[in-house]
């Protein structure tokens, strides 16, 4: 083998180990949080409201049922992210992802702001592993029926 | 590398025609998810480019752990083939889901724990061929790749697990319970058609492998 491709070697061992090393220090420890849920927020708010406010995060939770407002000209969409436990007013501009509706689950990226309002950059729309055909029955009940038709 | 053998002859008649089969009914027979829209066909091929590269880089792990008892170079030729499909699938998992993303995320790309671990994923089988291409000493070569073929391999179930442990912005797995029967047959027909595909990339891989590790033989005798 000669320098270079000594050098290449060594380089593609490092990134693997490196890899690795990401994947257990980071990786297998279970803090690793993509997003906080609107009540982690509101805790971490209450607690550090500092250290948190006007910095870049990420919010996950269901676009609250009834909080949809959508200024077309304006291209300004109002909503507020929900879990369980809280509530966070989010404001966003431009148009949404397709599948956006209210009751789904999202992960907005962006800020939270001194006005009280997360002030979103990047606006993700989750979906479900469910899948059916349109109009056609739940595949938990296709799965009843077709017991029942087997008896 | 001469003429197709009887068994890649046949192997490679089977995937084009079950490759055929599976688009059609993925494209045509069966009807869209009813909250994605057509947008969701992209299952039929992005779900079996993952299961198959998993099954890649077990099949790498398997090679190499025999490898490192038996040191037959048998086993490492089947290691580095499966290693270099897994790649190619891997990369087709990659694009197939941004596509899937960007349609229904809004986004090609984030860095979600399942995005980010299939990302190490990558990085982990093109480092393994990096390493192989650069090891001039068969048995050197053997002995190290063997080693990042077992090591590597931490990474497979944690990619898999990944939505599960932690939040994502990826959907969790899908099972039999949460897919309708018709969407479920169409995704393991495809998977049956991927499978093919593998096999038969793996048979004329692993040919290859041995032709070049001739090649190698006979240069070195000549030298």
């Amino acid at each position: 083998m000669n320098k270079s491709k000594k050098i290449w070697a060594g380089l593609g061992v490092l990134a693997i180990a490196g890899g690795i090393a990401m994947l257990i220090a980071g990786g297998l420890s279970s803090n690793v949080v993509y997003f906080l849920t609107p009540s982690e927020l509101r805790a971490e708010l209450a607690e550090r409201a500092d250290e948190i406010v006007d910095q870049p995060l990420r919010l996950g939770g269901q676009v609250k049922p009834g909080s949809l407002t959508w200024d077309a000209e304006a291209l300004d969409l109002r909503f507020v992210v929900a879990d369980s436990l809280g509530e966070v007013p989010v404001r966003s501009t431009g148009a949404p992802p397709a599948m956006f509706k209210e009751g789904i689950g999202v992960v907005v990226e962006g800020r939270y702001t001194h006005e009280g309002v997360f002030e979103s950059k990047n606006l993700m729309v989750k979906h479900s592993n469910e899948y059916e055909p349109p109009h056609g029955e739940k595949p938990e009940q296709m799965y009843e029926s077709l017991i029942k038709s087997d008896g | 590398m001469g003429p197709r053998t009887v068994v890649e002859k046949t192997l490679g008649i089977l995937a084009l025609l079950s490759m055929m089969a599976g688009s059609y009914v993925g494209l045509r027979v069966v009807p869209a998810d009813a909250a994605q829209g057509n947008v969701q066909r992209l299952m039929y091929v992005h779900g079996p480019a993952a299961w198959l590269a998993f099954l890649c880089f077990f099949i790498v792990f398997v090679m190499s752990v025999l490898y490192l008892i038996q040191r037959d170079e048998r086993w490492d030729r089947v290691a580095a083939s499966s290693a270099e499909i897994g790649v190619v699938f891997t990369v087709l998992t990659l694009l197939l889901g941004m596509m899937w993303g960007k349609a229904t995320w809004g986004v090609f790309w984030t860095w979600d724990p399942r995005l980010t671990t299939t990302a190490i994923l990558l990085a982990i089988y093109v480092g393994y061929g990096a390493l192989r291409s650069f090891a001039e000493d068969e048995e050197k070569r053997a002995r190290w790749s063997a080693i990042v073929g077992v090591i590597g391999f931490v990474n497979v179930p944690i990619v898999y697990m990944s939505v599960t442990w932690w939040r994502t912005l990826h959907q969790p797995p899908s099972s039999p319970r949460s897919v309708a029967p018709d969407i479920l047959w169409t995704l393991m027909l495809n998977l049956a058609a991927f499978t093919l595909v593998f096999a038969y990339l793996m048979v004329r891989r692993i040919r290859l492998a041995k032709l070049e590790g001739e090649l190698e033989r006979r240069m070195a005798y000549n030298a």
